[in-house]
């Protein structure tokens, strides 16, 4: 017989490498020079003005795009809960978009966004003038939401499938208008999947880069762009590091600040 | 006593299946009334559509003689037990309590010593700052009833709501329903499937089948007097025998003269007989109206069970003397205990002959 601990090996070894050791690595070099001396500049390089900017750009977008995401995919879980039969294929035709690499999905969007693409043919067509979004932030939020959309969308149908009908009754039966069923009974009863949808949202949305890249061009510089540029494009490793590791602390408030409000801990790991 | 609630023509049909048939219930003030039938038989869709929870096809719902057929349930005055609690789990007890006097915009003081009253009736008094989650399903079921009454409504809808229970905790309840129910003076309305709970908590009880109402009457109404063979098999053991009605104050039954105290079947008439087993009385052989041997015996506890096989028919027996299987044995039954029935006319019988 194995020990049930022993079944979690390969796992564990697969975080061991994948996770614990690269971010020790991370860590390391986010705390030495090139020389290999201890130094807290790398850190404090967040202070620069072009890293702070893109930090507050990403933290914003990120904002907007977990919001935005919310405010789809809660008044649809509340058709979905009441409608009857097709909630299978409503949840499907949502699913579909991510069978596809959602590199190919943003490239995509970028050619329909193109000043002579899909999208402004048809608005010059009807007289609508042209919709000159490529390269701005508008365009990098509607990236977002449309990847990372269907994250947020499912955790909070699981949950709000479950919520007992005979609890929408008993708030019905005891006054409760339509709106207060929905304030006092399914959005508290929801939390667990709301917050697990903002944090499936918000956590790669504040690191993306490709996203930002693709529909940004080198105009939007999020803070994901300033660290891949520092890794990969002649830049310093360890303020790379350095960025990352800020950007950690970023995200470990944000959630902890989200932990607040879900009691039951059903929503989050962190 | 005025009618509280009237239900007229109710109909209300499922994916093409007929659930209820041209309902007609009148509700008067203050009673315990009891909705009993096998599952299936349009129960609790009655208690649903008078709760406002389903809208009947076609007919009408007054209460205190208004239309209330399309009104919201959220906009009637009235109150529902659930049968699972439905209690809101990110609330704690007081919280529940307060809900519907919160939206009704009660003051806080007036909400306080509203859960202070309601906790103290159904015995639960220290029990307002738990969590809905820590309670057993009895302590459950008080706090959801405790929230239905601190609204005041004039009547209390119940859903089988000791259906989760066990046993002794059901038996309990009961009677707690029962005091609330003379506390409260308001009208309570039941819904069960269980006839021992109909028949111990009732004042009147409405007995259903395939959505129409077989028979309304009270408890005592109902086991002595069944009207059909469906209400006689559901409430309580019976048996019943096919007999024939030779003339007034007599009934035939296997080859036997009984006499019995109802009249007006006509002559040779073929009847159901129904005796409930407690109503037959054994004795030595010759003594009775009738010899046989017995077949069976179970202990019950109260009494035993016994089944003898007299003129061809196997009779079902309660009596707190034994006797041993094979035991020769007679029976007889007093006149005022045999009660006569109308066959039915066609299957369908059961339902029609009520429909009238």
């Amino acid at each position: 017989m194995f020990k049930k601990k022993s079944l979690a090996g390969p796992y564990m070894a697969f975080i061991l490498c994948g996770t614990i050791i690269p971010l020790l690595a991370v860590l390391y070099f986010a705390l030495v020079d090139k020389n290999g001396s201890l130094t807290f500049a790398n850190l404090a390089s967040i202070a620069d003005p072009i890293h702070l900017k893109a930090l507050g750009l990403s933290l914003l977008l990120a904002f907007i795009c977990t919001v935005i995401c919310l405010l789809l995919a809660f008044p649809l879980g509340l058709m979905l809960r009441k409608s009857g039969g097709n909630k299978g294929f409503v949840i499907f035709l949502l699913i579909l978009p991510m069978w596809m690499n959602f590199l190919l999905r943003t490239i995509a969007w970028k050619i329909l966004l193109q000043k002579n693409g899909f999208i402004n043919m048809i608005l010059t067509s009807l007289g609508l003038g042209e919709l000159d979004i490529l390269n701005t932030p508008t365009a990098v939020v509607l990236g977002l939401v449309y990847d990372f959309l269907p994250f947020m969308i499912l955790p909070i149908y699981n949950v709000m499938i479950k919520i007992d009908n005979s609890l929408v009754e008993a708030a019905y039966d005891l006054g409760a208008t339509p709106f207060k069923v929905v304030k006092d009974v399914i959005l508290p009863m929801s939390m667990p999947g709301i917050i697990s949808g903002i944090t499936m949202t918000f956590v790669p949305a504040m690191t993306t880069f490709a996203i930002s890249e693709i529909l940004g061009g080198n105009r939007i510089l999020l803070i994901g762009n300033i660290i891949e540029l520092e890794f990969l494009h002649g830049g310093s490793r360890n303020v790379g590091s350095g960025l990352s590791m800020v950007m950690m602390v970023f995200i470990l408030i944000s959630m902890a600040l989200l932990n607040k409000f879900d009691k039951n801990g059903e929503g989050t790991v962190v | 006593m005025a009618n509280i609630l009237e239900l007229k023509k109710v109909s209300k049909s499922f994916d093409n299946e007929l659930v209820l048939d041209e309902l007609d219930l009148e509700i008067r003030e203050n009673t315990f009334l009891t909705l009993l039938g096998p599952s299936g038989c349009g129960k609790t869709t009655t208690l649903r559509i008078i709760g406002g929870f389903i809208k009947p096809d076609t007919g009408v719902v007054l209460f205190e003689g208004n239309d209330i057929t399309d009104l919201p349930p959220n906009k009637r005055q009235l109150n529902t037990v659930f049968q699972k609690y439905a209690l809101f789990p990110h609330m704690n007890v007081s919280e529940n309590i307060a809900y519907g006097l919160k939206i009704s915009g009660k003051s806080k003081q007036y909400i306080q010593d509203k859960i202070n009253y309601a906790l103290k009736l159904v015995n639960m008094d220290d029990y307002g700052k738990r969590d809905v989650a820590q309670l057993s399903g009895g302590q459950q079921q008080r706090i959801a009833i405790a929230r239905a009454i601190v609204n005041e409504p004039k009547v209390l809808l119940l859903d089988e709501p000791l259906g989760a229970l066990d046993l002794k905790l059901r038996q309990d309840m009961q009677y707690e329903l029962i005091r609330l129910k003379n506390e409260l003076g308001i009208t309570f309305i039941y819904v069960t499937h269980d006839q021992e709970e109909a028949l111990t908590m009732s004042d009147t009880i409405v007995v259903m089948n395939q959505g129409y109402i077989q028979q309304m009457g009270t408890p005592e109404n109902i086991y002595n007097e069944p009207e059909n063979a469906f209400v006689a098999t559901f409430i309580g053991d019976s048996n019943i025998i096919d007999g024939v009605m030779v003339r007034d104050r007599l009934v035939k039954i296997c080859d036997v003269n009984f006499p019995c105290i109802d009249e007006g079947f006509g002559q040779n008439k073929p009847v159901d007989v129904v005796i409930r087993p407690e109503d037959v009385v054994l004795d030595e052989p010759g003594r009775g109206q009738m010899d046989g041997v017995v077949t069976h015996l179970i202990f019950q506890g109260v009494h035993y069970e016994m089944e003898v096989m007299a003129g061809g028919f196997e009779w079902l027996v309660q009596d707190t003397v034994m006797q041993p299987v094979g035991k020769e044995v007679s029976l007889r039954v007093d006149p005022e205990n045999i009660q006569i029935m109308n066959k039915p006319a066609s299957e369908d019988e059961e339902a029609i002959v009520v429909d009238v």
